[in-house]
């Protein structure tokens, strides 16, 4: 058997008592596809931060081609020849490609280094313009030049954080041939993602965490996604099974009129009663403009949007929850949460004069937690401690709250803006099953996305929204994924 | 180098304790300074923290020096929860006293002391009127509240020097920068007389504690904490921050004018050009002293009392310069700040590649 070019023995790091890893054990051959799986505060990230350098271990230790080795920093396992590519992009916007690839690597000179860009872009099909600024990038080729970034330093192990969140199908299958390539050269990748369908496709060994443990190495071709969810959270997952279509259409309860705010661009959509309307589409498109107008952040024209039949582009959120509505955005840190606040509290936020909460001023304090159990119990949100406050939550259990808060005011209209963002395939089934139950009862349910195949799943009718313009939207029977992903990607603009 | 990482919770204990950790501190440090000027450290810290409790007169003494800051202190621990700094409460205090003193000194015959009412909500008025031109370009145009509510500060300072120069001089005060005295009306009832202790004792105890009630129970102080805590979970609630910062400049720039027309009614029964305005600095120690919660304030401002006591005392009998008072209020703000930092955070030492 051929040495191992990274192996962690007894990999053990603790946060006071609490053991967010403990006793991992893990090999990583040269030129091995190796992926890293387990829910939200499994231990994947404190795992690869020790191995990163950016965390030093309680117990245990870390050997390079078998020689035990300290990594007290990044820089330091960039030395061994250890590159990252992280989830959350560290670029500089105004700088160009070259100039931001230079400050990674010490004594480079941006104009000198365009050269080497230009000669490892065209061998992995990396392809970009080393002179333009990052601004004027798109999401997946930001990421290519994070990729760049490392593959200049020449890493032996490269360790790639969710690389696909944010990149449309196609640009997905070209980051997996990029990945393929390198590891045919002898470049291992440990490959950390959500998506079991990726890692079937890409990946020939993966090891699986729960709770901070090892739970099984296996290898992901020969297993299916659900036995593999199934060692993730420990029990079987209800499989995400397309809901046969109620075939229930009613009033139209949110229409949206050449609704133009922000970066959007007379955007019309029409959402029933009784359906999940999808909108589908990579970070970035304006996504954020529409959530900011939908909850009443961003004031627009009144009768851009119509709620329940009434002109309400220049009401605010309150006025518009009043009126039957609720939210979800994106953002669950500082914006659908307060983090320091308990939840009682992050109850009130959204709930104070839509359920009553209040009452001449003053706060029905019994009513508030009285709220917060509910939502606590029937959505299953598990804590640390009896008062937690919202921060002190995992994410999942976090956006379970978040989203129960919601869906328990039996609204009219639900806004739901990434849905099981970084959630664990537990949580993210119980807010799916939540989501399409709503809609059952009539609700007009508006679900925005990154996650195809959860739009797939959810949604009656998908649209799609790319560069503030959003595509006519097409009953999910009569879609492919390839053709959202065109779509995602701005291909059939002029078609649509 | 040297890197502060977020601690995972901070513990609610250590918040509590830390202003008792900060006072212990500052009587630390004070006695290394009092032992490095060769004097007795244990006489001189006595004669500074306990002698103000000796005796009824320091003792009354402190809970005048204490009202106004109270009553600043908290009007600002509002202002800093919805985390807009009006760092100028000293100028507030100042068009408060002189609002105050304008109602005064144009009825020289008043005798009701129903009187008092008018003159403290002109006091009020004031105050309201001065934090509004922060509040105004704040919110019209992204002003910087800091800069602008501390250099309107100096402002208020001229304008009371101008007034009680030029028009409201006292024809008959041989010349000195000083108005005519306040007739009797407008003068706060003694509690106690001869000790000063004064009936604005329970306008800062209504202050503090109603402003408390409000953070705690009502609508008004939770948008106020979100939008202080998370702008953009504010919007998400609907509450709006343009309102809030209005809010918050006018109620402590309300409370600021209020300390200022009280205090001089009741301590200086005259403009003139100082009015202890500095009480409005000092009330930013007392507002973070008491935890940023308005009730808390009333406890600081006994705290910060006694320095200004205890600094007065030394100035007598220890023959120390009356800014050794400012001394140590800057030591205690330093090393309050200091622990809710370390509360908060945790110091590494990493090494430099």
């Amino acid at each position: 058997m051929t040495l191992a070019l990274l192996q962690a023995v007894g990999l053990t790091k603790y946060f006071g008592d609490f053991a967010a890893c403990r006793g991992i054990d893990l090999a990583i051959r040269a030129g091995e596809r190796h992926a890293l799986l387990g829910e939200n505060g499994a231990g994947k990230s404190t795992l690869v931060k020790m191995i990163y350098g950016a965390l030093a271990p309680s117990a245990g230790e870390i050997r390079w081609e078998g020689r035990a080795v300290t990594i007290d920093g990044p820089k330091a396992a960039r030395a061994l020849g250890v590159g990252m590519v992280h989830q959350h992009f560290s670029l500089f916007d105004a700088l160009t490609v070259a100039e931001n690839v230079a400050l990674a690597l010490p004594g480079a000179m941006p104009r000198a280094i365009s050269g080497r860009i230009r000669d490892v872009s065209k061998a992995y099909r990396l392809e970009i313009d080393p002179d333009k600024r990052v601004h004027e990038l798109s999401v997946g080729e930001k990421q290519r030049v994070e990729i760049l970034r490392c593959l200049l330093q020449e890493p032996r192990l490269l360790i790639m954080d969710e690389p696909t969140s944010v990149l449309t199908p196609q640009e997905a299958d070209a980051l997996f041939e990029t990945l393929e390539r390198l590891s045919a050269e002898g470049v291992a990748i440990l490959y950390i993602s959500h998506r079991l369908a990726e890692v079937r496709a890409l990946c020939e060994t993966a090891t699986i965490l729960r709770g901070g443990e090892l739970v099984a190495t296996c290898d992901p071709r020969a297993e299916t996604a659900d036995s593999m969810a199934a060692l993730m959270v420990g029990h079987e997952v209800e499989k995400l099974v397309r809901r046969s279509s109620t075939g229930i259409r009613g009033p139209v309860r949110l229409k949206l009129a050449g609704l133009t705010s922000g970066r959007l661009r007379a955007i019309d959509l029409d959402v029933h009663g009784g359906e999940v309307m999808g909108i589908a589409g990579v970070a970035g498109e304006g996504q954020n403009a529409l959530m900011a107008a939908l909850i009443g952040e961003t004031p627009t024209a009144p009768e851009m949007i119509e709620i329940e039949g009434r002109p309400m582009g220049r009401a605010s959120p309150t006025e518009r929850r009043l009126a039957g509505a609720a939210f979800v955005p994106e953002e669950r840190i500082g914006h659908a949460a307060v983090t320091e606040m308990a939840l009682p509290q992050n109850i009130l936020l959204s709930h104070h004069r839509a359920e009553r909460l209040v009452r001449g001023g003053w706060i029905d304090a019994r009513k508030m937690r009285s709220w917060a159990d509910k939502v606590r119990a029937d959505f299953d949100v598990r804590s640390g401690s009896a008062r937690p406050v919202a921060g002190a939550l995992s994410g999942g259990n976090l956006q379970k709250f978040v989203v129960g808060r919601e869906i328990l005011r039996n609204p009219g209209v639900l806004v739901v803006s990434q849905p099981t963002w970084g959630v664990d395939p537990g949580a993210a089934a119980v807010i799916r099953e939540a989501l399409v139950r709503l809609a059952e009862t009539g609700a007009a349910v508006l679900v925005i996305s990154q996650d195809l195949e959860e739009l797939f799943a959810l949604a009656d009718r998908i649209a799609v929204i790319h560069d503030g313009q959003l595509s006519a939207p097409e009953p999910v029977e009569d879609l492919t994924a390839e053709r959202v992903g065109l779509l995602m990607a701005g291909a059939l603009e002029a078609a649509a | 180098m040297i890197t502060l990482t977020r601690r995972p919770g901070p513990s609610i204990w250590m918040s509590l304790l830390s202003p008792v950790i900060a006072i212990a501190l500052t009587v630390a440090s004070g006695a290394i300074i009092f032992t490095a000027m060769g004097m007795d450290a244990g006489e001189a810290l006595s004669i500074y923290f306990l002698s103000p409790f000796g005796d009824a007169f320091s003792r009354s003494e402190l809970v005048v020096k204490a009202v106004p800051l109270a009553l600043i202190g908290a009007g600002l621990a509002v202002s800093f929860r919805a985390n807009v700094w009006n760092i100028g409460a000293a100028g507030q205090y100042t068009l408060g006293a002189v609002a105050g003193g304008w109602v005064a000194l144009s009825f020289p015959e008043a005798s009701s002391p129903l009187w008092l009412i008018p003159y403290m909500f002109a006091g009020i008025a004031g105050g309201m009127a001065w934090a509004a031109i922060p509040a105004l370009l704040k919110t019209r145009f992204h002003a910087n509240e800091i800069l602008v509510s501390l250099m309107l500060t100096y402002v208020a300072a001229l304008l009371l020097d101008w007034l009680v120069r030029g028009p409201w001089r006292d024809p008959l005060g041989f010349g000195f920068p000083q108005s005519r005295d306040f007739a009797e009306a407008f003068l706060m009832p003694l509690l106690a007389p001869p000790d000063r202790v004064h009936a604005g004792v329970f306008a800062a105890l209504i202050a503090g504690g109603a402003l408390a009630v409000m953070m705690g129970r009502t609508i008004k102080g939770f948008e106020i904490a979100v939008i202080g805590a998370a702008p953009r979970a504010g919007a998400f609630g609907g509450f709006n921050q343009t309102g809030v910062t209005w809010f918050v400049l006018l109620v402590s720039g309300g409370l600021a004018g209020l300390a200022g027309a009280i205090e001089v009614s009741a301590t200086i029964r005259q403009l003139q050009p100082d009015i202890a305005a500095g009480y409005g600095f000092t009330a930013i120690i007392v507002a973070f002293l008491g935890r940023l919660n308005p009730a808390g304030a009333i406890l600081g401002a006994l705290v910060l009392a006694v320095s200004y006591i205890g600094g007065e005392n030394a100035q007598i009998l220890l023959k120390l310069p009356k800014n050794a008072a400012f001394v140590f209020q800057g030591l205690l703000l330093f090393f309050l700040l200091t622990c809710d930092t370390l509360i908060r955070y945790r110091i590494r030492f990493a090494r430099v590649a």
